[in-house]
C-alpha cells in the first residue's frame, strides 16, 4: 500500500531561522507513527507544511497521495488535526464547535460524538472563553476522533489532560489501531505514550530526522544498563569496544553496552563469576536522552 | 496597590510607540488650526465673517460644536471640537489595552501571582492613561501660548480636553470590569462615547435652531468640554461633572473589581447549546455567527443616530428661513441648492467615516482569527482560504451597507424624504470599501502590518477634518477615497468617481485575498 504520508528532504525557512533542514518522514497506511522530538525541533513546521497551511522551500511532501499545498481543501475532507495550542472561538461552546468541525470535514458520526464526549468527560454545553486548556484540548480530539477520516494528525494532543484522561486517550488510539483502518502521526515528547501506542518512531532533532524505524529496531540501536556483584576480579571488559561508563567497586560493576558488545561483556562476566545481575533494558527515553544530549553538546 | 509603579514602567514600555503617537498628534493638531486660520484669513473682518456663517451652519455645528465667538482662539477651539471624541477613543483603548486585554490574553494571571496587588494593574492603566492626557494637555498650552494666544484660554483649551481624556479613561476602567473579552469591552466603551457625542451632536443642532432638545448636550461628557468656551467665556465649571465623574468611574470600576474573579466579567458565561444548530456548517455561517452582535449594535446605534440627525433637521429648516441671505453664502460655499442640502451631505460623510471604522475592525477578524489559532482549526477542514476570507470581508462591505441604510432611513422617515436621504447616506459606500479594501491588501501582503489599517483611517479623517483649512495641495485631499464622492443630495450624481471607487476597492480586496492564499499561515 501507498504511504500515507511521505515527506523528503523538507526545507521550510522563516527568514534566518531554518526550522526543517533536510526532513525526511514516511508514514506507512494504517499504522500510527510517533513523531518524537524537543520544543522546537519542527514537529508543529512539519505537520502545518503538510495541511499546506505553509509552504515548503525545498524538498517534497505527498500526503494521502497528493500535493498538501496544491490540493488541500480536497485532502483535508480525509483527514482531521488536532492542534498543539488549541483555541476556539469564545462564544460557541464545546459542542457547536465538535460539530462545526465535523460538517466542515464533511460529516461526523454522531453516535461516536456522543461516546467520546463522555468518555472524555466533556461538558459541551460550555462556551469557548470558559474551557481550561485540558478541555479545550479534549473539545479538539473528540471534533478529530469522531470524524470519520482516513488520517489523523495529533499534534501533542495530550498536552494539558490529566493522568486519567491521558489513559482513556491512550484506550481510544488503541481501539483506532485494532480497527486498522486509520493511519495516525501522533508528535509528542511523551516517551511513555509513544512506547505504548506507535508502531514506529522517527525522531527529529533541528529540523531533521535523526532516528526513524520500529520501536525494536531502534532499541537495538541503544544501550543496555548492567549492574553486577562478580565473586571475583573481572578482566578484559574496559577493552570491549562497546562497552561505556564502566565503574568498579568493591567487585560490583557497572557500565552501559551497545547491543553488539552485549555477548562478549556478558562473557567476562561469566568468567568473573556472577553473584547477582541486574539489567536495565534501552527506553526510548534513553535514546531521546543521548540524541537531546548530544544536541547539547554540540551546541556547547 | 503594590507593585503599581513596577507596572506603570511595563505599560509604559509596551505602549512605547502608540501612546507618543496620539498624545503627540492630539496635542499638536490646535495649534496646526491657529496657523492655518492665520494664513486663511488676511483681515479680521474675513475671519469674523467666516464665523458668523460657520456658526450658522448646522452641519457644522453637529460636527464640531457650538460657535460663540469670532476670536483666532474660539475658532480654534470650535474647529478642534472632534478632538474630545478622539482623546477619549485613545484613552478608553489605552486602558482597555492594559487592563481587561491584558487579563484576557493571561498576562494579568501571571502578574498578579507575583507580588502585585489586586488592583495594581488597573491603578497602573488608569493612571499612565491620565498622565498621557495630562502631557497631551500641557502641549496644547505650551504651544497655543506660545503662538501668542490668550494664556487663560489655551490653559481652559487645555484642560477641557484632559478631563474628556480622564472621563472616557473611567469609562474605559468600567468596561474591562463588565466585559470579559477586551472586544466587548471596547465596544461598550466606544458605545458610551458615541452617546455622548450623538447627544452633544443632538443637543447642539436642535439649539441652533431654537429647537427644544437642547438639553442632550448637557447630558453629555463632550458636551461638557465645549462648555467650557476657551478664550470666550472660560467657563470652568463644567470641569466639575467631567472630574466627579472621572473619580466615580475610577472608583466603581475598583469596587468592580472586587466583585468578579480573574479572568470572569461581570457579565457571566453562562452554558450553551450541547450541539449545534443544523445552520452552523459552514465558514459564512460561522462567520455571521462570529460578527451579528458587533453589526446589530452598530446598526442600531445608526438608526438611533438617523433618529436625532432627522428630529433635529426641522431646526435646521427653521435657521434657513430665519436667514435668507445666509442660505444664499451656504449654498455658494456647500455647492448645493439649499441649506437642508448641505446638512445632510455633512452628515453622509460624518456617517460614512465612523462606519469606515467598523468596516476595517470587520476585515481585520481575518488576521484577528489568524493569531488567535482559530484559523488554523478552519482551514484543516475542507475550507478554503478563500473561503475563510471572503466570509469575513463580506461583513466589510454588507456590514456598513446595513448601517447606513438603517441611519439613512430613519433619518429620512423622520425628515419627510427618505429616498434622497439614503441615497446620500449609500453613495458614500464605495469610499468605506476602499478601507476594508486596504486592510485586506495589508492583511495578505504584510500581516505583521495589518493594524496600520487603522492608520490609514486616521490619515483619511485628519485630511478631511484638516485638510480645507490649512490648505494642502488638492493631491493630498484626492488621497482619501471620502474626497470624491459627490456631495448628494446637493450636488449632481455622477457615478464615475463611485464606480471608480469601486473598482479600486475591489483590486485592493482582491489583491488581498490572492496574496493571503499564496502565504503561509499562521505568519
Amino acid at each position: 500500500m501507498a504511504d500515507a504520508i511521505d515527506v523528503e528532504g523538507l526545507i521550510k525557512r522563516f527568514g534566518a531561522v531554518t526550522a526543517l533542514d533536510g526532513l525526511d518522514l514516511r508514514v506507512a497506511t494504517g499504522e500510527v507513527h510517533g513523531f518524537l522530538g524537543p520544543n522546537g525541533a519542527g514537529k508543529t513546521t512539519t505537520i502545518r507544511v503538510l495541511l499546506g497551511l505553509m509552504r515548503a522551500d525545498g524538498g517534497s511532501a505527498r500526503l494521502l497521495g497528493g500535493d498538501p499545498w496544491a490540493e488541500a481543501t480536497a485532502l483535508h475532507r480525509r483527514l482531521a488535526y488536532v492542534p498543539g495550542d488549541v483555541t476556539f472561538w469564545p462564544n460557541l461552546t464545546g459542542g457547536e464547535v465538535i460539530d462545526l468541525l465535523g460538517r466542515l470535514r464533511g460529516g461526523l458520526d454522531r453516535q461516536r460524538r456522543d461516546h467520546l464526549i463522555e468518555r472524555f468527560e466533556l461538558d459541551p454545553r460550555k462556551k469557548g472563553r470558559t474551557y481550561s486548556k485540558g478541555n479545550r484540548q479534549k473539545v479538539a480530539l473528540v471534533a478529530a476522533l469522531a470524524s470519520d477520516v482516513e488520517l489523523l494528525l495529533l499534534d501533542e494532543p495530550t498536552s494539558g489532560l490529566d493522568p486519567l484522561m491521558e489513559e482513556a486517550f491512550r484506550e481510544v488510539i488503541l481501539e483506532e489501531k485494532r480497527r486498522g483502518d486509520r493511519t495516525v502521526l501522533l508528535s509528542s515528547h511523551i516517551l511513555s505514550e509513544v512506547e505504548a501506542l506507535c508502531d514506529r518512531v522517527t525522531i527529529i532533532r533541528a529540523g531533521r530526522a535523526v532516528e526513524t524505524g520500529t520501536l525494536a529496531d531502534l532499541r537495538h540501536l541503544t544501550r543496555t544498563t548492567i549492574r553486577a556483584e562478580l565473586t571475583g576480579p573481572v578482566n578484559g571488559l574496559a577493552t570491549i569496544a562497546g562497552v561505556h561508563d564502566l565503574t568498579t567497586e568493591n567487585g560490583r560493576v557497572a557500565f552501559d553496552v551497545d547491543a553488539d558488545a552485549l555477548e562478549p561483556a556478558l562473557k567476562s562476566l561469566v568468567e568473573a563469576g556472577v553473584r547477582s545481575l541486574v539489567s536495565q533494558p534501552p527506553s526510548l527515553e534513553e535514546l531521546f536522552l543521548r540524541h537531546y544530549t548530544r544536541d547539547a553538546e554540540s551546541v556547547r | 496597590m503594590t507593585g503599581t509603579l513596577g507596572l506603570i514602567r511595563l505599560a509604559l514600555r509596551l505602549d512605547r510607540v502608540v501612546m507618543p503617537l496620539w498624545v503627540f498628534v492630539l496635542g499638536l493638531l490646535p495649534v496646526v488650526y491657529v496657523s492655518g486660520f492665520d494664513t486663511l484669513f488676511a483681515t479680521a473682518q474675513e475671519r469674523i465673517h467666516y464665523a458668523q456663517i460657520s456658526a450658522a451652519n448646522a452641519g457644522f455645528v453637529g460636527l464640531y460644536g457650538p460657535l460663540h465667538g469670532d476670536s483666532l482662539g474660539e475658532l480654534t477651539v470650535w474647529r478642534g471640537g472632534f478632538l474630545p471624541v478622539m482623546i477619549g477613543l485613545a484613552a478608553l483603548l489605552t486602558v482597555i489595552r492594559h487592563t481587561r486585554a491584558d487579563e484576557e490574553a493571561g498576562r494579568t494571571e501571571l502578574l498578579r501571582a507575583g507580588v502585585t496587588g489586586r488592583f495594581a494593574p488597573l491603578a497602573a492603566a488608569v493612571l499612565v492613561t491620565a498622565g498621557a492626557c495630562l502631557v497631551m494637555g500641557v502641549l496644547v498650552a505650551v504651544t497655543l501660548i506660545g503662538h501668542g494666544l490668550p494664556a487663560a484660554g489655551s490653559v481652559a483649551l487645555a484642560v477641557s480636553y484632559t478631563v474628556s481624556g480622564w472621563l472616557f479613561a473611567g469609562v474605559g476602567a468600567v468596561a474591562a470590569q463588565i466585559a470579559d473579552t477586551g472586544r466587548a469591552a471596547r465596544a461598550i466603551a466606544v458605545l458610551v462615547l458615541g452617546v455622548s457625542y450623538v447627544l452633544r451632536m443632538g443637543g447642539d443642532i436642535s439649539a441652533l435652531g431654537g429647537g427644544r432638545l437642547d438639553w442632550m448636550s448637557w447630558l453629555s461628557p463632550i458636551g461638557w468640554a465645549h462648555r467650557v468656551f476657551p478664550f470666550g467665556a472660560d467657563d470652568w465649571w463644567p470641569v466639575v461633572p467631567a472630574v466627579v465623574t472621572t473619580l466615580a468611574t475610577v472608583a466603581a470600576s475598583a469596587y468592580l473589581l472586587t466583585r468578579r474573579d480573574l479572568g470572569g466579567g461581570l457579565l457571566a458565561g453562562r452554558l450553551g447549546p450541547a450541539s449545534a444548530a443544523a445552520s452552523l456548517g459552514s465558514p459564512i455561517a460561522l462567520a455571521w455567527r462570529l460578527h451579528r452582535g458587533l453589526l446589530a449594535g452598530w446598526t442600531a446605534g445608526f438608526a438611533a443616530l438617523g433618529l436625532v440627525f432627522g428630529g433635529v433637521s426641522t431646526s435646521v429648516a427653521q435657521l434657513a428661513e430665519d436667514s435668507a441671505s445666509m442660505g444664499r453664502i451656504f449654498s455658494q460655499l456647500g455647492g448645493s441648492d439649499s441649506i437642508m442640502d448641505a446638512y445632510f451631505a455633512s452628515i453622509a460623510q460624518t456617517c460614512a467615516l465612523i462606519i469606515a471604522c467598523y468596516a476595517v475592525q470587520a476585515a481585520l477578524r481575518i488576521r484577528d482569527e489568524e493569531q488567535t489559532g482559530h484559523a488554523e482549526a478552519m482551514l484543516s477542514t475542507d475550507v478554503s482560504r478563500w473561503a475563510w476570507g471572503a466570509s469575513h470581508l463580506i461583513f466589510a462591505l454588507l456590514g456598513p451597507a446595513a448601517a447606513l441604510l438603517a441611519e439613512g432611513l430613519v433619518a429620512g422617515l423622520v425628515h419627510g424624504d427618505p429616498g434622497r436621504v439614503v441615497a446620500s447616506a449609500l453613495a458614500q459606500l464605495p469610499a468605506v470599501w476602499v478601507l476594508a479594501g486596504v486592510a485586506t491588501l495589508l492583511i495578505g501582503v504584510a500581516p505583521k502590518l495589518a493594524a496600520a489599517a487603522w492608520a490609514v483611517l486616521a490619515g483619511a479623517l485628519l485630511i478631511l477634518i484638516v485638510g480645507p483649512l490649512v490648505q494642502i495641495d488638492q493631491w493630498v485631499l484626492d488621497l482619501s477615497p471620502f474626497t470624491h464622492v459627490p456631495h448628494l443630495p446637493g450636488a449632481s450624481f455622477t457615478a464615475v468617481p463611485l464606480l471608480i471607487l469601486t473598482l479600486i476597492a475591489a483590486a485592493l480586496g482582491g489583491a488581498g485575498l490572492l496574496a493571503l492564499r499564496r502565504r503561509d499561515l499562521p505568519a
